[in-house]
């Protein structure tokens, strides 16, 4: 994998290059690059299929990274992108045009996090939610246990008790 | 001709016994069947407390005239079988309302129920009816045909129309049964037969899973219940039929009850080994094997 | 609310347009009713008998306890033994088991599905979810007391339950409906209104009459 990171960064300004195993590895791309990466990686590299296309929420930095997943069949190696999205009016350009089930991801991510992809179809309509109205649930300022409170109603009479502690006192008593 | 009209309670007795015959029938089929899967099974009077549950619901709705004349048809097409065949042969009081030409009377009983079902369905407004009723009508079409070519055959054979009369050609021994002089119509039959049971592996027009149960998805309550009924009544009626043409009919009723109970097993056998088959295989599989078969016994007769 | 729920004009093939309002139209709204008893206590109690035999469940998972379900058909559980077997439309189904979490988008479903049921008819809530949430109390799509939007028979607690507790809770249920206490359908016409504005609480898109069978 080593060698193609070494490759690519001749071609496009690569960042920071993680490998997990010998056969996966994530390296970050700017976002002006992704798409001509992503074409060269499908075309020249045997990248042929997206395995997924996924967010994660880094709140504190203030952003999103989008985290598209290559896999190449031949060579048996997925090679994972990620792109760095700032976190106030979340938007990317979307790839349903090269991989048409991106479009799906797409979907789902403009429900869960609120990221836009201007031209995707679809895009707008509800993907797993019906009616919802709130923020986008799977954004780290959602307070998922604050929404089920005022919400739902609860059963009066549940109790937590901390994992580690309550089996300590269940199992070892004279030690707690 | 002078009708004779205690007839009439002697039929509604034979109709009570060939009922409950087959609600017992019909658990103890299941139960065979749950013992080829290893399991214990239903107990022997459930097909009992299910009816009685049906009965006893408290809500029904209803889809329109059609909807009610659904069940009704069905069942009256089971009771119309049964009463126009004399189910004990030589004796005055189960030989129900037979006459000269019940043999084509009897075949149209046979189709009646499935029409019955077919304009029921229609107007239960469920999206998918149609085409479970499609299903249905074509594949009990090309297992009748069939049995029809057979009983033609048969009716050629004897000569005569009536059931009564074909009955008492094969009077006498084993050897006179239709099933030795005639055996290609009985093996036409007999495939047939499979079909019109509505057990494996022609069954997929009532599967659960088939376009959601086929044509009595809407159907509950009390619909239900006569529903239920007619089944425990239609399989008995039709295999009097075959009893009658093919096995040499029943002289008295512990007769009787081995001979309907041996020609279910035939289709339990079957039904328990095989898995099932789609609709276009199945009607496909009798325009192959069962069909020539029924000519073939034509021809040579 | 979806296009297709929407009032539109139709050209039917006669060429003469018409209104066509599927909320009206296509279901009934009426309200449910309090049905009696039979007025003999001696019939009821055949048919609290007949009923409590032959339960018939509408085969409608919602969440993971619908694996434990699956058991109860194979020769090891078997329980068609005990009256019980799946039916695979509402109509004809006397129990509703909510096997595990609820979320709104299925509880929209099950309401549906419950009130296309006939009465009487009787719910079974499987696994703890259903009970207080469960594993799921702060999730934002789950609801947390079932008894609030639908009348519950039996509770059967776990996570999941096995298959034996399952057949435990039949039992109890048969016992339940014996005693002709089994009148869930009675309690939700009863108390129409207050489940309904629980129910729509948690719906925010209701696109559907209030009551449909």
């Amino acid at each position: 994998m080593r060698e193609l990171y070494e490759q690519l960064k001749r071609l496009f300004p690569l960042g920071e290059y993680t490998e997990q195993r010998r056969d996966l590895a994530f390296v970050t791309v700017p976002k002006d690059h992704l798409r001509p990466l992503l074409i060269h990686l499908r075309d020249r590299e045997r990248f042929s299929h997206l395995v997924l296309l996924t967010a994660v929420d880094w709140l504190e930095e203030g952003h999103f990274q989008l985290t598209y997943l290559m896999n190449d069949r031949a060579g048996k190696r997925d090679l994972g992108l990620r792109v760095l999205i700032p976190r106030d009016g979340a938007a990317m350009e979307g790839i349903h045009d090269l991989w048409p089930t991106a479009a799906t991801y797409q979907r789902e991510l403009r429900e869960m996090f609120g990221i836009d992809f201007p031209g995707s179809p679809r895009v707008n309509e509800e993907f797993i939610l019906e009616g919802w109205t709130g923020m986008p649930p799977y954004r780290r300022d959602f307070d998922t246990k604050k929404f089920s409170e005022e919400n739902f109603n609860h059963r009066p009479g549940r109790a937590t008790t901390d994992p580690a502690t309550h089996m300590k006192e269940k199992l070892y008593p004279d030690e707690a | 001709m002078q009708f004779d009209w205690m007839k009439i309670p002697y039929a509604l007795l034979t109709l009570f016994i060939v009922i409950n015959f087959g609600y017992l029938l019909n658990s103890f089929i299941a139960k065979i069947a749950a013992r080829v899967g290893r399991r214990r099974g239903i107990p022997i009077w459930q097909t009992y407390i299910d009816v009685a549950k049906n009965y006893g619901l408290r809500t029904s709705i209803t889809h329109g005239v059609m909807f009610y004349l659904g069940p009704v048809f069905r069942l009256s097409g089971g009771v119309g079988l049964l009463l126009f065949v004399p189910s004990i042969y030589g004796s005055y009081m189960f030989s129900n309302l037979s006459f000269a030409g019940d043999l084509i009377l009897a075949l149209y009983f046979v189709f009646f129920g499935t029409l019955g079902m077919a304009l029921g369905a229609a107007e239960s407004g469920h999206p998918y009816s149609a085409i479970g009723i499609t299903r249905g009508l074509s594949q009990v079409t090309a297992a009748e045909l069939p049995f029809a070519l057979a009983v033609f055959s048969v009716a050629l054979q004897y000569q005569t129309l009536s059931v009564t009369d074909i009955v008492a050609a094969q009077q006498g021994g084993i050897l006179h049964w239709t099933l030795f002089t005639n055996p290609l119509a009985v093996v036409a039959a007999m495939l047939s037969l499979l079909g019109s049971m509505m057990r494996p592996p022609f069954d997929v027009v009532l599967a659960p899973q088939e376009i959601p149960i086929g044509p009595p998805t809407e159907y509950h309550s009390s619909y239900l219940a006569l529903m239920q009924t007619n089944r425990a009544l239609f399989p008995i009626a039709k295999l009097v039929i075959y009893m009658n043409l093919f096995f040499g009919g029943a002289t008295d009723w512990p007769t009787f009850f081995l001979k309907v109970f041996l020609i279910y097993m035939w289709s339990v056998f079957v039904g328990v080994s095989f898995p099932r088959f789609r609709v276009d295989q199945s009607i496909r599989w009798f325009l192959i094997w069962a069909v020539p078969i029924g000519i073939l016994s034509i021809v040579l007769v | 609310m979806k296009d297709e729920l929407k009032k539109r004009l139709v050209k039917g093939p006669d060429g003469v347009e018409f209104e066509v309002d599927p909320l009206r139209d296509y279901y009934c709204d009426a309200r449910p009713q309090v049905e009696p008893p039979a007025v003999s206590k001696i019939v009821e109690d055949f048919f609290n008998w007949a009923r409590a035999e032959s339960l018939w469940i509408l085969g409608f998972a919602t969440g993971c306890g619908a694996i434990e379900m699956r058991p109860l058909m194979t020769p090891r559980f078997d329980a068609y033994r005990f009256g019980v077997q799946w039916r695979p439309t509402p109509r004809q189904s006397n129990l509703f088991i909510i096997s595990g979490y609820l979320s709104t988008k299925t509880l929209k479903r099950v309401i549906r599905s419950y009130e296309q049921m006939q009465s009487p008819k009787y719910v079974m809530g499987l696994g703890s979810c259903t009970i207080n949430g469960g594993m799921y109390w702060d999730s934002y799509n789950t609801i947390k007391r079932l008894d609030d939007y639908l009348p519950v028979d039996v509770y059967v607690a776990g996570c999941m339950p096995r298959p034996e507790s399952l057949l435990a809770g039949f039992e109890e249920l048969k016992r339940i409906i014996r005693e002709g206490k089994g009148e869930g359908a009675n309690k939700y016409a009863a108390e129409f209104d207050r489940y309904k504005a629980n129910q729509k609480q948690v719906i925010h898109d209701w696109d559907m009459p209030d009551y449909n069978w």
